[in-house]
């Protein structure tokens, strides 16, 4: 068992190695330990391309983790010539990932059963339109088509939805997203620069903490500085507030999409009033300007934090009568139960991360598993349900508020001395540094490599809805179709996030 | 059902005065218009244009372009004298593009004027709106749903949003307007029956902000569609957003 982590690096994580510490491993050797390692259960965080100083040479790395041990690997291949061996077929967890190398790096996944552009990124030999292309399709008299969007019906991002149905219930769900594509990476090789934390806050607008944090753990590790005790406890409470909010204002909806309006005008309301606490800390209601690295924006003072604690403790009381609406009213719960179901098996092969894990009964949470910042000094427990419907996806985020709530008020009421401002150091060279983060949605990655002179020769943003989205597809399959504003909502994924 | 009535009870009534009475409490922190004075800037220092990441400042004019502004206070960090201050001021939202620009001393914007006797004839009591999101990062989109709330109760104005073009009097865009997503932004637009306004919220939309100069992306919605009423921001605060919708209809 031993011997085979050894092909690969072991890495903490929010911590930097220099990249000669990675052995670049035989492509075979390199493949053989993926699969090896997934089916001991690591899991697959990242795994992503980097361009070398040779035309026909692409660097892959991956990183896996170990939940269950709380470890981090690192592992890299040199891949020659125009392709690579596709593992989706043996672990289907990695198959997003290794349709985006070959769109990144014009690389064949040999062997990939379903080999589509995933950003429908556009290059100047080959325009191509976003969701333009071969659908998967199923035949037949009774069989009919269902394309929604790109625009939905709602104020939400755009993505095109093809259902294959047969009558009301549907036989499969095809997810064409990139319209939200932005170019990011793209934008942040030679940083970081003026631009690179906006970048962060701006790569999924609802994950502004999140993204921000990891962001600035790469930051602290490649510099060698961190935050004093208060910033990083100023900083978790930021993040949970970011998940009160939306956790909050996902309910609102899940109840809203039921036809159930009580809760979802409570929750609506309360939503927007997390947002305010937010926007008591540093300004700005998604906590833009706040997290920097080795500090925060800004300090909050005495009366801010008691103005904020007994706001907190009134929502606390309302948070609750809203949402317990939903539990003991039966046409909430007949609509809630059973309906899209992600099994936990269906779960561990698609790599599947955050509430729609913990739903599915994986013990899958970054605050616990791999924790950083403030959550080593203070254990979040990790909530789990076994149904893996949309009851669950909703009980779990109504548990999740609770804990986020007890975390900031034991949090405010013993709120360290010390400085936050930010200070600068040059970055480490020729390193690479990994950063986890459990943000509302789960595990945010970021992953940076320095080349010679400390700048990004490339810098990997994983959200949580990466891993995600193929799930909700498989969630839907022989539900109705009707069900499927309601299945969606319960994952509630991130477009930019994913189309970066 | 006797629950659900206790709680409603319990919960109260939660609409905002606003407009009729005080607008809510701002945090103390919240950044709006930003006023600038020469009488501290020195001249030969570039320090503020040299910070703003989406330069929206002008090194020689000491002008800010509202339009790219993000409100991150780079450029107030990085002025040694503090002659650029966020004032309190949340009304930001206006007609002509060029209104954005705030000068050395400016107190002011030239706020959006309302619609004319002919469209706000049509519009001014019932305003349906298409929202599209193009390439927006779900912050301007959060702020627009807010005002759907029980707290802002936009559909008291007589604004609401459809989920259909045809049914619709106008866009709300948010968004630089990616290249993936200019075609689907020019049929939606051509979808909605004339007389129609487009309405676009945050930097992104207005000017493109942080995604300008990608490839990926336009500069904004004005590249596309022609535009009636911006609200800078990034994102916009819901009262903003609301304080500009009002003004194209002549309510506040």
């Amino acid at each position: 068992m031993a011997a085979i982590n050894h092909t690969f690096t072991p890495i903490n994580n929010t911590s930097a190695i220099p990249l000669e510490k990675i052995p670049v491993l035989a492509v075979d050797d390199f493949m053989q330990s993926i699969l090896k390692s997934v089916q001991k259960s690591h899991r697959i965080s990242s795994y992503f391309g980097v361009a070398t100083d040779k035309i026909d040479t692409t660097l892959l790395y991956v990183i896996l983790s170990d939940d269950d041990e709380n470890r981090l690997f690192v592992g890299r291949t040199e891949i020659t010539g125009g392709s690579f061996p596709s593992l989706t077929a043996l672990c289907p967890q990695i198959h997003l990932f290794e349709r985006e190398i070959a769109e990144q790096f014009g690389l064949q996944p040999i062997g990939h059963p379903w080999l589509k552009p995933v950003r429908y990124t556009r290059n100047k030999t080959s325009p191509v339109e976003p969701a333009v292309g071969d659908f998967y399709r199923i035949d037949g008299d009774q069989i009919h088509e269902v394309a929604v969007g790109p625009v939905h019906a709602g104020i939400i991002e755009p993505g095109h939805f093809r259902f294959q149905c047969n009558g009301e219930k549907v036989l499969h769900l095809e997810i064409a997203l990139g319209f939200q594509h932005r170019g990011i990476e793209e934008a942040l090789i030679g940083g970081p620069d003026k631009k690179t934390i906006h970048y962060m806050e701006t790569a999924a607008g609802d994950t502004t903490i999140g993204h921000t944090t990891t962001y600035c753990q790469i930051i602290e590790a490649l510099s060698h500085t961190k935050k004093t005790a208060r910033a990083q406890v100023l900083s978790g409470i930021a993040l949970e507030l970011e998940r009160l909010a939306n956790h909050i204002g996902d309910l609102g909806a899940l109840s809203g999409d039921v036809g159930f309006l009580p809760t979802a005008s409570f929750c609506g309301r309360i939503r927007g009033d997390f947002l305010n606490c937010t926007g008591l800390l540093c300004g700005n209601r998604f906590g833009r300007g706040f997290i920097k690295p080795s500090g925060l924006g800004s300090d909050i003072d005495s009366t801010t934090v008691d103005t904020l604690l007994k706001k907190i403790i009134v929502l606390t009381k309302e948070t609750k009568d809203a949402i317990s609406l939903l539990w003991s009213n039966q046409s909430v719960m007949a609509r809630f139960e059973d309906t899209g179901l992600l099994t936990g098996q269906q779960a561990i092969e698609l790599g599947v991360v955050g509430v729609a894990a913990r739903a599915s009964g994986l013990s899958r949470d970054a605050r616990l598993n791999h924790p950083s910042g403030v959550f080593r000094f203070f254990q979040m427990h990790t909530c789990t349900v076994d149904s893996g419907d949309v009851f669950a996806r909703a009980y779990i985020r109504w548990l999740e508020i609770e804990q986020s709530i007890d975390f900031i008020i034991k949090q405010l009421t013993s709120l360290p001395d010390g400085s936050v401002t930010p200070s600068s150091n040059d970055l480490d060279k020729n390193c690479l540094s990994v950063a986890i983060n459990e943000g509302w949605r789960g595990e945010i990655c970021h992953v940076a490599i320095t080349g010679e002179n400390g700048q990004f020769v490339r810098y990997k943003i994983v959200d949580p809805s990466f891993h995600n989205w193929y799930a909700l597809a498989e969630a839907v399959k022989n539900q109705e179709i009707s069900d499927f504003p309601l299945c969606n909502k319960s994952f509630n994924l991130s477009y930019c996030g994913h189309d970066l | 059902m006797f629950k659900e009535i206790l709680i409603r009870m319990i919960q109260g009534k939660r609409t905002f005065k606003y407009p009729k009475g005080p607008a809510p409490v701002l945090p103390g922190k919240f950044k709006g218009r930003p006023y600038i004075d020469s009488a501290l800037c020195d001249v030969n220092c570039n320090s503020c244009s040299d910070a703003c990441p989406v330069d929206a400042i002008n090194s020689q004019t000491k002008t800010i372009d509202l339009g790219n502004c993000l409100f991150c206070n780079d450029c107030t960090d990085a002025c040694h004298s503090k002659a650029i201050v966020f004032t309190k001021d949340y009304r930001l939202s206006v007609r002509d593009r060029n209104d954005l620009i705030i000068h050395p001393e400016q107190k002011e914007i030239e706020l959006a004027k309302e619609l004319n006797q002919q469209m706000k004839r049509i519009f001014g009591r019932s305003l349906t709106l298409r929202q599209v999101s193009a390439g927006g990062c779900g912050a301007c989109e959060a702020d627009v749903n807010v005002l759907g709330t029980i707290g802002w109760d936009l559909g008291r104005f007589g604004i609401k949003f459809a989920a259909s073009p045809r049914h619709a009097d106008g866009l709300l865009v948010t968004g630089p307007v990616t290249k993936n997503m200019e075609l689907a932004l020019k049929k939606t637009y051509d979808a909605i029956p004339e007389p129609k306004i487009v309405i676009v919220v945050g930097a992104c939309a207005i000017s493109g902000g942080l995604y300008k100069d990608h490839p990926q992306a336009n500069k904004g919605v004005e590249s596309i569609i022609p535009v009636d009423l911006f609200i800078p921001g990034c994102p916009p605060n819901p009262l903003t957003i609301l304080d500009g919708l009002l003004r194209l209809l002549g309510r506040v």
